[in-house]
């Protein structure tokens, strides 16, 4: 008996292997072109001395400026009204975009429903701080440029989840009430909004906290809050503020992640 | 007999708060806080008034977008996004799977774990556009900037969902692959590693869309990318450019979002 006549058990067809190969084969080819392509104009000199000025600014970043906080509980205060203003105006919106959305609910598949998804792939696509970028050129530097940039942000996130959950509710409970002789309105405020009721929650307060996070950089480009301080401090070079600012920023956001994580424990 | 009497009025329940000591406890907070925060936010309405003219030029200048003025900018910004997002996700991917697997409790020995959670826990908390201050400062101008960015917020993100996955797995197909004599390595490669892969490659899908996304977004505090060109044209109220950029910037989301789902149903 020899050993070769036995067939040896393979996990792929040599046709799937090639394929597997190939493809992680462009993969790297196309990572390594990305690569060099946009390594084209980088200046080595200043990626090499990057320790050195890592070291130079830790070293102008400590001690943090406590004596600055004094000066930051304006703009915390403003940070947080940005985030929980805009999370409203973002959910007051989303609610009936995301009613339209869902395959469920929506009044026509054919023309609302594509329209619905069209405004909330625009407003995920683009970041609040684009948003916030176009606004303070539209209607001037502050908080409602913040708030507003925020709300757009929001309608497109809190949609798409809350619609998700529109269409994955328990259909007999809404065939329950509308035997009763219910009206549309009737049955989305008696079966509908009482199953996503808890979803909704979780959403609004999952979206709230990463607002929080990015109320806290919108002010880089003039919406208010703490960014408007970091960017004076930054454009001043004045990296003990700056730490201080990162140190704020941080219990802020570890603080708002506790509270968004007891909220969603205490309604799902 | 006496005819028991049966309200003749229903009041639906509450199906959130129940306790109405915290209900209205809660509702006189958010109202009291709702007016406070209103009084906080300066409205100019006069600058307002005076924006809703370039807020109209904006919405013509998305209209119809002018692609061919700055076309050679916004080739470059693109070229830029689009080489970071790739180099960025594949160095997040190789350096996150060790971190991973460091931070899963089933897997790693207890120093190693808290190692690898306090490495993700640092690159949660902190906004890309920070973390890209930061590295402008320490690498210079540039797409290079970005590219580090970029690849250290993967690791927060793809770390911690893929030890979350490798805490969920299967313990019986771990327990049989040990009881054949395998040591730790043939563990990961035989047990592990074919019950995570599917999801591995789903988080890396989505987390390319969220690089890029942010990619548009770092480029504003000098990171490089398509951002840094919206910023220009927005600066110079070259708003029929800044729509063309937009357009691109949400054509593209589309385009990543359909292909990765079409590639993971194809990998799955």
């Amino acid at each position: 008996m020899t050993s070769t006549s036995a067939p040896v058990w393979h996990y792929r067809t040599p046709k799937q292997t090639l394929l597997r190969w190939l493809g992680w084969f462009s993969l790297v080819a196309l990572t390594v072109f990305s690569w060099q392509l946009m390594n084209e104009n980088t200046i080595w000199a200043f990626v090499s001395d990057a320790p050195e000025q890592a070291a130079d600014i830790g070293d102008r970043m400590f001690p943090p400026a406590w004596g600055y906080t004094g000066q930051l509980w304006q703009p915390l205060w403003d940070t947080i009204n940005i985030a929980t203003l805009g999370t409203l105006l973002g959910v007051l919106f989303a609610v009936p975009v995301a009613f339209l959305a869902a395959s469920n609910t929506t009044p026509s598949t054919r023309f609302v429903r594509p329209l619905a998804l069209l405004v909330i792939v625009a407003s995920r696509s683009i970041n609040s701080l684009i948003w916030a970028l176009l606004l303070v050129a539209i209607i001037g530097p502050g908080l409602l440029a913040g708030i507003i940039a925020i709300g757009l942000r929001s309608i497109g996130f809190v949609a798409k989840l809350l619609y998700e959950a529109i269409e994955e509710i328990d259909t007999s409970q809404v065939e329950a009430v509308r035997a009763t002789g219910a009206s549309g309105a009737q049955v989305i405020d008696y079966a509908i909004v009482p199953q996503i009721l808890p979803a909704f929650w979780g959403i609004s307060v999952f979206r709230w906290d990463i607002n929080i996070r990015e109320s806290t950089i919108l002010g880089l480009v003039g919406a208010g809050g703490l960014g408007i301080q970091l960017n004076a401090s930054l454009a001043t070079l004045a990296w003990n503020q700056v730490a201080m600012i990162f140190v704020v920023i941080l219990f802020t956001v570890v603080v708002s992640e506790w509270v968004s994580a007891k909220v969603r424990q205490a309604v799902i | 007999m006496a005819v028991q009497s049966y309200p003749g009025r229903w009041k639906r329940p509450p199906v959130l708060l129940t306790n109405p000591f915290w209900r209205r406890a809660i509702y006189t907070g958010a109202l009291v806080y709702l007016v406070l925060a209103l009084q906080s936010v300066e409205i100019d309405w006069q600058r307002v008034w005076l924006g809703l003219d370039r807020g109209w030029k904006f919405i013509e200048g998305f209209l119809v977008p002018d692609f061919t003025t700055r076309w050679r900018d916004i080739r470059e910004g693109l070229v830029e996004s689009l080489t970071m997002t790739l180099t960025s996700t594949v160095a997040g991917i190789l350096v996150s799977v060790p971190i991973g697997i460091g931070a899963a409790r089933n897997l790693a020995p207890a120093p190693i774990y808290l190692v690898c959670r306090s490495i993700i826990t640092l690159s949660r908390s902190f906004q890309e556009v920070i973390i890209a201050i930061l590295l402008v400062a320490m690498f210079g101008f540039g797409p290079f900037a970005g590219f580090l960015t970029l690849s250290f917020a993967t690791i927060g993100f793809l770390s911690k969902l893929l030890a979350e996955d490798i805490e969920e797995c299967d313990r019986s197909q771990i327990e049989a692959i040990r009881a054949t004599g395998a040591g730790w390595w043939q563990v990961v490669n035989y047990a592990v590693q074919p019950q995570v892969m599917p999801r591995l490659v789903g988080l890396s899908l989505y987390r390319l869309d969220i690089n890029f996304r942010e990619s548009a977004v770092i480029g504003i505090v000098g990171a490089g990318g398509i951002g840094a060109t919206l910023n220009t044209a927005i600066d110079r109220y070259e708003y029929d450019s800044a729509g063309a950029i937009l357009i691109i910037i949400i054509a593209i989301v589309l385009v990543v979002e359909y292909s990765s789902s079409w590639i993971r149903r194809w990998v799955q």
